[in-house]
């Protein structure tokens, strides 16, 4: 039950990554691809009537989390309080000017909130991919499964460290770089002309980075976590995630730019979800690991909830996805094809 | 300041401004559902277009409570990780819930209501508007649901550990506390609702512009305003001082300023609570009256605080004292003026009469205040218990989150927060600026 609640949680941050991703790519990479306030209108309008949906799916992957592992939902946001602190006015300022930026028509007002929609995008992939980053690295809980991190300390990866070091910078350019692409593909897919080639051109430029990245932080990562070696090693059936994600990288490469758009785009979406699924896998049983003494560890066992909560929670779930799954299918559908210009 | 205090701000001041849009949210989701059905109804193009102007707000409005309710749940986890390690398995569920069932809903659908009038037609038109109002509703009944086993917890066993296990998923739902507590809450939304599109009507036939909007929504505002008054003294906030009274009785003596038990126990109108004499300073009572509304009888006992040890108190009772006070004295004041102003409706001089066109737009905070009153009577009621009876509020913090590190997220808030408020409101004046008239059938594909 505990591991169920394990994968569903995986899944639904996954789900959160790939749609809201694209939004936060969308919103790093307008700047560049969009130059004119029509050209931002149309990228804009393309995640316009979805971005709030998709926001949603951290909310709720975090409700879930909340309820199915309590003892995680306390250690890990107390213990990153002050990043978690700054995504929080990140999520406030990109929502706002997402949604306040068309309402006034001026020199002064669309570009500020350009602006900002651009920064608080970028420094929220940043910051998402640093806490990934600290996941898998390990943090230093102690015996009553709690811990407190500075922002950064010396940036070496060792006891003493904070949330940035060379580790989970690493891993949070990734992160920077996986939704760059994601957000070109997304913009090349639901624009077109001038817009759709710019978009291209940044998804190109862009994939050699990360391809270069991609085996960097796969040899940190080993590196930094040995138990993802034991895991791989123990179920070699996991080897399916890397593989769909290496899939997906190449797909991307080989499809951008090529008729059909979304072919691209789904490659991407592989790309992600084949990425935090090896982590997710590659960590089982442990969902926090301690970067010292390992029985201070949190696992799927320790942290969850008791065994009546897990089984009616599904109850509810299971109709309460289906029903979402409708609702999204019917959002997206009815906003399929490009954006048209105002 | 020690720790405990700033965590405990930081709280209250981040849910006091949140809660100042989701209850225009969900008293508009409904009064906008209104509008709609007339337009079904009547057919008339001016319905139409009073809904899709009120849209506009809504939105706004909405994406307001979106940004600052997202730092709520992770608050639970940030500032109170104590709390949610013992309690995350109850109210987890509830929250994680509400983002299942109402968030996904409701944010799929305000795309629907805002962008899809043209392509869908007036009546999955009226469907997208009913799934709003639906998604809204649902959204309060999950968080009153959390907030209610906090009041009085159901459902659940003591763990070895002092964790604290689910046992009834249905106890939790169908909590005896909940069901007063919605209503009256929900009520109060629809409160804030009307004497805000009372206030922007009276705004117009004051200013002579969009005079049949103007009258449209004044007498929407008035009629639902009426109605949703007097539902907020009676049943729903007698139900809900019953909850107190019978669940919470040291809640109830702070909440009247009664130090000593008494039968045929006064009810205190004005007065100050003296915390060094135990008395209430310059009071002025209605003899027996807490005892009649209490019990039905006019000289039954009811428990002073001096019945309960001083550590089962609440630990600012004059501010209890005083929130539940302005909350019973403005709603009665709101009562008053919606009873004025439906009598002027029904006489047919309200849109003329001047005075009372002004008394309804200056009434625009004041459900408001109203409203953020009867939170604060409600939480620091609560206290010196972050779950009643389980758990104190102290035990409830993150430990290792310190003064420090919480004061500086504090005052980011307010800074940020600051800027919200300006924000929201130059753009909503603009929007009551433009008018009913200029809002176009479906705007381009961007916000």
């Amino acid at each position: 039950m505990q591991t169920t609640w394990f994968s569903l949680v995986a899944v639904m941050i996954a789900v959160y990554v790939v749609l809201d991703g694209f939004d936060l790519g969308a919103g790093i990479v307008h700047l560049f691809v969009a130059r004119t306030d029509a050209e931002r209108r149309i990228v804009l309008g393309s995640i316009g009537p979805v971005w709030d949906g998709n926001e949603v799916w951290l909310l709720a992957a975090g409700g879930t989390l909340y309820f199915a592992f309590p003892a995680l939902y306390a250690s890990s946001f107390s213990g990153f309080y002050l990043p978690l602190m700054i995504v929080l006015w990140l999520l406030i300022l990109r929502g706002t000017a997402i949604e306040f930026r068309n309402h006034i028509q001026s020199l002064v007002w669309q570009p500020l909130w350009d602006a900002v929609f651009a920064g608080s995008s970028a420094l929220l992939a940043i910051f998402f991919g640093a806490a990934l980053g600290n996941v898998v690295r390990g943090v230093p809980l102690d015996a009553s499964g709690e811990f407190f991190l500075p922002l950064w300390t010396d940036f070496s990866a060792g006891q003493e460290t904070g949330i940035l070091d060379w580790y989970t910078l690493l891993i949070a350019v990734a992160a920077l770089l996986t939704l760059t692409l994601h957000g070109s593909l997304w913009v090349a897919l639901k624009t077109e002309g001038e817009l759709e080639r710019r978009a291209c051109r940044v998804a190109r430029g862009v994939w050699w980075l990360l391809a270069a990245w991609v085996i960097l932080i796969i040899v940190s990562s080993f590196r930094i976590q040995p138990h993802l070696q034991e895991s791989f090693r123990a179920r070699p059936w996991g080897y399916v995630s890397p593989l769909g994600a290496l899939a997906g990288l190449i797909g991307i490469r080989v499809l951008t730019g090529k008729r059909n758009g979304l072919a691209a785009f789904l490659c991407s979406c592989l790309f992600i979800l084949g990425m935090l699924t090896s982590a997710a896998f590659g960590l089982y049983p442990y969902v926090l690991p301690s970067n010292g003494d390992q029985a201070f560890s949190l696992t799927v066992h320790n942290a969850a909830a008791a065994p009546y909560g897990l089984g009616i929670g599904l109850v509810w779930f299971i109709p309460g996805m289906l029903l979402t799954a409708g609702y999204f299918t019917y959002t997206y559908r009815n906003f399929s094809g490009k954006v048209k210009a105002p | 300041m020690d720790a405990l205090t700033v965590h405990r701000l930081h709280f209250a001041f981040t849910i006091t401004f949140h809660y100042l849009f989701p209850q225009l949210t969900m008293g508009l989701a409904l009064l906008i559902l209104i509008l709609k059905t007339m337009a079904l109804r009547t057919g008339n193009q001016h319905y139409h277009r009073a809904a899709r102007f009120w849209a506009k707000i809504f939105a706004i409005n909405f994406a307001m409570g979106v940004v600052t309710g997202i730092p709520m749940e992770f608050q639970f986890g940030t500032n109170w990780s104590r709390f949610s390690k013992a309690a995350g398995g109850v109210i987890g569920q509830t929250l994680a819930m509400e983002g299942v069932f109402s968030f996904f809903l409701e944010s799929s659908f305000l795309g629907v209501l805002l962008y899809g009038e043209k392509r869908l037609g007036p009546k999955a038109h009226w469907w997208a508007a009913f799934l709003v109002f639906a998604g809204s509703w649902l959204s309060g009944f999950f968080i009153i649901a959390t907030d209610a086993w906090m009041q009085h917890p159901v459902g659940y066993h003591l763990g070895a550990n002092g964790e604290i296990v689910l046992t009834s998923i249905s106890g939790l739902l169908l909590n005896s506390w909940l069901f007063w507590q919605y209503l009256h809450n929900m009520i109060g939304a629809v409160v804030t609702g009307s004497f805000v599109m009372a206030s922007v009507g009276a705004f117009y036939l004051l200013t002579r512009r969009n005079e049949d909007y103007g009258r449209t929504f004044v007498r929407l505002g008035v009629i639902a305003g009426t109605i949703s008054t007097l539902l907020m003294a009676f049943p729903t906030g007698d139900g809900q001082g019953k909850n107190i009274a019978f669940n919470q009785p040291p809640t109830l003596a702070a909440m009247e300023g009664l130090f000593e038990t008494e039968q045929g126990a006064p009810l205190a109108l004005i007065g100050q609570p003296d915390l060094e004499k135990q008395r209430l300073d310059n009071p002025l009572t209605l003899p027996d009256a807490l005892s009649f509304l209490t019990y039905q009888r006019w000289g039954a006992e009811v428990k002073g605080l001096d019945a309960f040890p001083p550590d089962r108190w609440p630990d600012n009772i004059p501010l209890l004292y005083y929130s539940y006070h302005i909350m019973v004295g403005l709603g009665t004041m709101l009562i008053g003026v919606m009873a004025l102003a439906s009598l002027g409706l029904w006489r047919g001089a309200l849109y003329r009469s001047t005075a009372r066109l002004w008394l309804l737009l200056l009434m625009l905070p004041f459900p408001y205040i109203a409203t953020t009153a009867g939170w604060i009577t409600a939480e620091v009621g609560r206290q010196p218990w972050l779950i009643y009876g389980i758990m104190r509020t102290p035990a409830g913090v993150s430990p290792h989150v310190s003064t420090g590190n919480a004061l500086f997220t504090l005052i980011g808030f307010m800074g940020i927060y600051t800027i919200l408020a300006i924000l929201f409101l130059f753009l909503v004046y603009r929007e009551i600026d433009e008018g009913p008239e200029r809002v176009p059938e479906m705007r381009a594909a961007t916000v």
